[in-house]
């Protein structure tokens, strides 16, 4: 019988590193009201880009150590190139439409991300798991973890803490909050919301390319890694409250947990906890745990 | 009710048209080759599917999980065969459409409750559940699933060549059933409510109407459809597995043919399916890496230049001609 503790580190870990990729989609939805499929495609693009430039670098005699700092960079310029072309592109021909709509825009951007990562990545599997092993392992007890994992928790704390203190404590932030509350009144004060959304389309793919770079060391990269991120990263956010940051954290963790605890105690109704977790918080609170009460608009 | 503001006379000219269809697919059907048949089958049995799909657009709906009810008729079908021994075609639809019909009546007491993102949201929960059962499932065949094979219809043997032919033409038939129904349906006091909903669904609470139990039997509807299509597809491919089913990238592609073929009309999902399938069969030969980057671009050119579809589109050049 597995233990306790075992079971909540290996939850912690998990959600940690889901909380990453659902902290991109929740901030995006909180502000542009898009909840956005091609999240998982942008995840993926960030898994593939890292994989290929580290293996590029790696390849090319550098220090095994200097590869942290390929990954970073190859996740945030992607995601920053993906973002802009995304938003300016597309997404903002979109504005003022139906959320459901924008659902399916973005389902439509999921396609076709999806086949270009195929054509410029190919098909076959992608393993650069150098960045990982480097770090080696770390004794708890008797619990043996690599260190690589206990990384992806400080990142996805600093990711959540500096996305906190952004949002409420700084000029930028109260901007954004506005746009949240009323967009247009924050237009008739002079707010260039086209610019907000922009910048915050951008950084939630950054975020999703990072979360994807971060994921490849750990994983062989593959084609439909995207596809079954999403679905996931769809089920935290619901679980937390969509558009809210403290929602996602909580359903990251809710989510790590109950997967770690299927995972130990019953494997055969691991891939499904998930959904049951996600249906029945859906079912006890309709918007999620952490969703504002919004006024009924005729 | 208003019989002069509404022409609701049984033979209207959708009506004609699909008695049309029926005839005509039947006819040239008797000399088609073996691969149009299967070609033909695959698009009807998806236009049911996304008939219903129509249906829940009709009602502001969109669901990500339609692919619950595919794979439950499909998974009723297969096991009929599997482990009951009764292959019969027309039994393994019916009990395909029960399934469906009994388990959305179920589930559709909690979802009528839901809008927007939370309804596909929720659909979606639902038959990723389905999913990970049936993926964990060893008697089922887990991942891979299991084949089955249809031995008679309606208890007339199906045997060589001829198969193809009854099950195409049975299929059609269904199609047409199922398209006349829902024809109906939409020219109805009940049917109408639905496009009401979507505009406003307040009003038509203010008029005395219940939205929930509108979009329950939509739901249950939509849901029975897809059921059909499914023990259809289970009948005429003869395997059935859980992710061209149940994961939501099936639900996806539904959703995808509805925008492509437009909600306005019962003929609209199936020249969407015919479509579909059709770029499906082309691309996958010719570019086998881009077929679904073309499936992305044309849903995205259809939503931005033909919100209603490529129905409207035809129906457009109709009007102005």
């Amino acid at each position: 019988m597995p233990q306790l503790p075992a079971v909540i580190i290996d939850g912690i870990l998990y959600a940690s590193w889901m909380f990453i990729i659902a902290v991109g989609l929740t901030l995006v939805y909180g502000v542009m009201k898009i909840l956005n499929v091609a999240h998982g495609s942008l995840y993926a693009l960030g898994a593939y880009t890292a994989s290929t430039f580290v293996a590029y670098w790696l390849a090319h005699g550098h220090a095994p150590v200097e590869s942290y700092g390929v990954l970073l960079v190859a996740a945030i310029v992607v995601g920053l190139v993906a973002g802009l072309l995304i938003e300016r592109g597309l997404l903002q021909f979109m504005y003022g439409r139906e959320e459901i709509v924008l659902v399916l825009v973005t389902y439509a951007l999921f396609l076709i991300l999806e086949d270009l990562t195929k054509l410029v990545f190919g098909v076959d599997p992608l393993l650069v798991s150098e960045p990982y092993s480097l770090l080696g392992n770390l004794q708890l007890g008797h619990l043996i973890y690599p260190v690589y994992s206990i990384v992806l928790v400080a990142a996805a704390i600093v990711v959540g803490v500096v996305l906190a203190l952004v949002i409420n404590r700084t000029r930028k932030g109260k901007i954004l909050r506005a746009v949240i509350h009323d967009r247009e009144i924050s237009m008739a004060m002079g707010v260039n919301v086209s610019r907000v959304y922009l910048v915050t389309f951008t950084v939630g793919a950054m975020l999703a390319a990072l979360g994807g770079a971060l994921t490849a060391p750990t994983t062989s990269v593959q084609p439909g890694i995207g596809a079954e991120v999403i679905v996931l990263a769809f089920a935290i956010v619901v679980v937390g409250g969509l558009g809210s940051l403290a929602g996602a954290a909580l359903g990251a963790l809710i989510v790590g947990l109950v997967r770690s605890a299927a995972v130990h105690y019953a494997p055969e109704v691991e891939l499904f906890s998930v959904y049951v977790v996600m249906a029945l918080v859906l079912i006890v609170r309709p918007k999620g745990m952490f969703a504002a009460a919004e006024s009924r608009k005729i | 009710m208003n019989e002069a503001k509404t022409p609701t006379a049984f033979w209207d000219r959708t009506m004609i048209g699909l008695s049309a269809a029926l005839l005509v697919l039947l006819i040239v059907g008797l000399v088609l080759p073996q691969w149009a048949l299967s070609f033909g089958t695959v698009g009807v049995y998806l236009g049911i599917v996304v008939l219903g799909m129509a249906l829940l657009m009709r009602t502001g709906l969109v669901s990500f999980g339609q692919g619950l009810y595919y794979c439950l008729g499909a998974y009723a079908a297969g096991t009929l065969d599997h482990f009951f021994n009764l292959s019969d075609l027309l039994v393994m639809v019916v009990a395909g459409a029960l399934l469906a019909g009994v388990v959305a009546g179920i589930l559709g007491l909690l979802l009528a409750r839901y809008r927007d993102i939370f309804f596909a949201m929720l659909s979606l929960a639902f038959s990723m559940i389905l999913y990970g059962l049936l993926v964990k499932t060893s008697q089922l065949g887990s991942t891979d699933g299991f084949g089955l094979s249809v031995k008679t219809f309606a208890g007339i043997a199906l045997s060589g060549g001829r198969a193809r032919y009854v099950i195409f033409s049975f299929a059609c038939l269904l199609g047409f059933v199922c398209a006349a129904f829902m024809h109906r349906y939409w020219s109805s006091h009940l049917g109408r409510l639905a496009t009401a909903i979507r505009d406003n669904e307040l009003r038509v609470e203010y008029m005395g109407e219940s939205v929930r139990r509108v979009i329950h039997l939509n739901y249950v509807i939509s849901a029975t459809l897809a059921g059909i299509g499914g023990a259809l597809m289970a009948g005429a491919i003869g395997h059935v597995d859980p992710e061209t089913t149940a994961n939501w990238t099936t639900s996806g592609e539904f959703v995808f043919i509805a925008i492509l073929g437009g909600t306005g009309s019962v003929f609209a999902p199936f020249l969407g399916a015919g479509i579909f399938e059709a770029v499906r069969t082309f691309a996958l030969e010719r570019f086998p890496n881009t077929w679904q980057m073309s499936l992305g671009i044309t849903m995205l050119l259809v939503m931005i230049f033909l919100p209603g579809g490529l129905w409207s589109a035809f129906r457009a050049r109709r009007r102005t001609a």
